[in-house]
């Protein structure tokens, strides 16, 4: 019994492990080359993770006594968060060492990071929901403040902390509401609770519970009321960091957070439903209509990023199994799109100095033909124009939502992505139609290279084989509703 | 007599709210908001043993001292990470906490 155990949450606990020993060779090599070489071996860690978990059994399994699930939905989230960590941990090795700050606690930091992002994706009690998410966020401050003699990114990580702590506590909060009135932690418990009575209502002590657990979850989603350090965070961390905090924490919050409404409280979804309703809206305005001023790329990014989750979030609202397939086909392909921008971002170079604001992208067009097509690409996939991956991912939520009579939301949603596509085609223009008074470096780092030419082609080529991620999004969202 | 469930639920309430309340409300030092997180973490612990007594379930009382050995390590970070500010800035003042406008 107890080796089973041990073999469900194979990844998680190889990824522990081999953070630990990361740690021990860092620390006796502690030089720049020794701060590549655990580079390297964390990539590889997380290469072989993302093979355990493709080859773990596709069926459901729970272990640690009710605390840990591995089922289809868990395992297709944790394959998208491994790509997450792995491309941007690839970026962001160029990134360090020009930057001056290549140390081997990066990679450490990752690995841990990531870890507690896949057991936050198998997180089934409120319990293993806060280990985890306190694993995956607490890596993440230190990360922020990873430039740690630049006062911006010092102050990004005192925002990040801050703000994430406070959120923190308003979603454990809610946990003990919960726990207090309805005598339970356990997700498959409180699903039970619920289960045979026809009209069972949610005592309102737990309804208050719930509201204060999706503000936490909310803030984690970098979702609006809940995203006022999102542009800050973004623009002070160091652009590899950014990467990582538009990739894998927003996706595994995004998981957790489909896993939270869809399992527990599944049987609420009126409850809850206004709830996510009012975040997706606000999330989808202010992400349109906040980026429209910005001059810095990385602010615009985060505010695209509030947007986005905006969208997935309307998937999540039709409260479907539809409506969940939207949600991971679009979180899917926003990873894609998000790691090869910011893979863009980061080779954006003039004298060996990394750029940052929306005007740099000028004359990129004539300077770098192939990164200027790679760009177009992402901005258009962004912007959700078709043929490109983006587009079919706002389809399906729109899609999910309509089926359930959210026409409205829907409308909604459309109308704040035409707002979003003005911002992203000024991007396109910038890079082919004006002209920079000084030519942009040439070349790039293999592993800048090779994220930006896999995330485009998978951007770019969605449309003509769309079966591998569709497919299997189909096959995890049929595993939440059962 | 045994003290009634929603006495304690009143005191955590109250404590969340000041913690809150530090946070926002806080002009001066930096040091206040790390208090303020825990003010807030200490409160859910008070929820939950207290719920934890009423329902005579042992969950309750395990998850607080989870909370706890967290809550450590997260002070651990928030303290680290006020140090690196105040060799940056040479300042913990929150008002001095505004380089990005946001």
């Amino acid at each position: 019994m107890s080796q089973s155990y041990l073999l469900v949450a194979l990844p998680e606990l190889f990824l522990l492990a081999a953070g630990l020993v990361l740690l021990v060779v860092g620390a006796f090599k502690e030089t720049a080359a020794g701060a590549r070489l655990v580079s390297n071996l964390a990539l590889g860690t997380l290469a072989i993770t993302l093979v355990l978990v493709l080859v773990a059994a596709p069926d459901r399994a729970v272990a640690f006594r009710g605390n840990f699930v591995m089922d289809g939905f868990a395992g297709f989230m944790k394959v998208v968060v491994l790509l997450g960590a792995l491309g941007t941990l690839a970026i962001a090795q160029p990134y360090l060492r020009r930057e001056g700050i290549e140390r081997f606690e990066y990679a450490v930091l990752v690995i841990f990071s990531t870890a507690g992002m896949s057991l936050l994706l198998s997180a089934n009690s409120f319990l293993a929901l806060y280990i985890s998410l306190e694993l995956m966020s607490l890596p993440l401050y230190v990360l922020a403040a990873f430039q740690r003699d630049t006062y911006k990114s010092t102050e990004a990580g005192l925002k990040y902390f801050v703000l994430g702590a406070l959120a923190s506590g308003m979603l454990l909060y809610g946990v003990s509401l919960v726990y207090g009135f309805t005598g339970t932690i356990f997700f498959e418990e409180l699903t039970a609770l619920y289960l045979d009575e026809e009209g069972a209502e949610l005592p309102l002590g737990a309804l208050v519970g719930v509201v204060f657990i999706a503000a936490g979850l909310a803030f984690k989603l970098g979702a609006v009321p809940f995203h006022m350090w999102t542009p800050d965070v973004y623009e002070g961390a160091p652009t590899a960091v950014t990467a990582l905090f538009a990739a894998a924490p927003k996706l595994a919050a995004m998981g957790l957070t489909v896993r939270v409404f869809a399992e527990p409280f599944g049987a609420f979804v009126a409850d809850w439903q206004q709830i996510i309703i009012a975040v997706s809206v606000g999330s989808m305005v202010l992400g349109a209509f906040g980026a429209i001023g910005q001059r810095n790329i990385k602010r615009l990014l985060a505010y695209s990023g509030i947007g986005h989750v905006g969208y997935a979030l309307v998937g999540l609202a039709a409260g479907t199994q539809s409506g969940v397939y939207g949600v991971l086909v679009y979180m899917t392909i926003y990873l894609f799109m998000t790691v090869g921008t910011f893979g863009v971002v980061l080779a954006l170079r003039r004298r060996g100095q990394s750029l940052e604001q929306i005007d740099d992208f000028a004359g990129l067009g004539k300077d770098q033909p192939l990164l200027a097509l790679a760009t177009a690409i992402f901005m258009f996939s962004l912007a959700g124009i078709p043929p490109l991956a983006g587009f079919f991912g706002k389809l399906y939520v729109f899609l999910a939502a309509i089926e359930v009579g959210l026409v409205w939301l829907a409308v909604i949603g459309v109308l704040t992505s035409v707002v979003g596509a003005y911002y992203y085609l000024r991007i396109v223009k910038l890079v082919y139609f004006d002209s920079a008074p000084e030519a942009l470096d040439r070349g790039m780092e293999p592993e800048l290279r090779g994220v930006i030419a896999v995330s485009a082609v998978v951007t770019a080529l969605f449309v003509v084989v769309p079966g591998p991620i569709l497919g299997s999004a189909r096959v995890a969202a049929g595993a939440l509703f059962p | 007599m045994p003290v009634p469930v929603g006495h304690f639920l009143a005191v955590a309430a109250i404590l969340f709210t000041l913690g809150v309340f530090g946070i926002f409300l806080n002009r001066k030092n930096i040091i206040v908001i790390l208090m303020s997180i825990e003010l807030i973490l200490l409160a859910v612990n008070i929820n939950l043993i207290g719920f934890s007594a009423h329902l005579g379930d042992l969950a309750g009382q395990l998850f607080a001292m989870f909370v706890l050995t967290v809550a450590a390590a997260e002070a651990a970070i928030g303290l680290a990470i006020v140090v690196v500010v105040f060799r940056a800035r040479g300042s913990i003042e929150v008002a001095d906490i505004n380089i990005m406008k946001g």
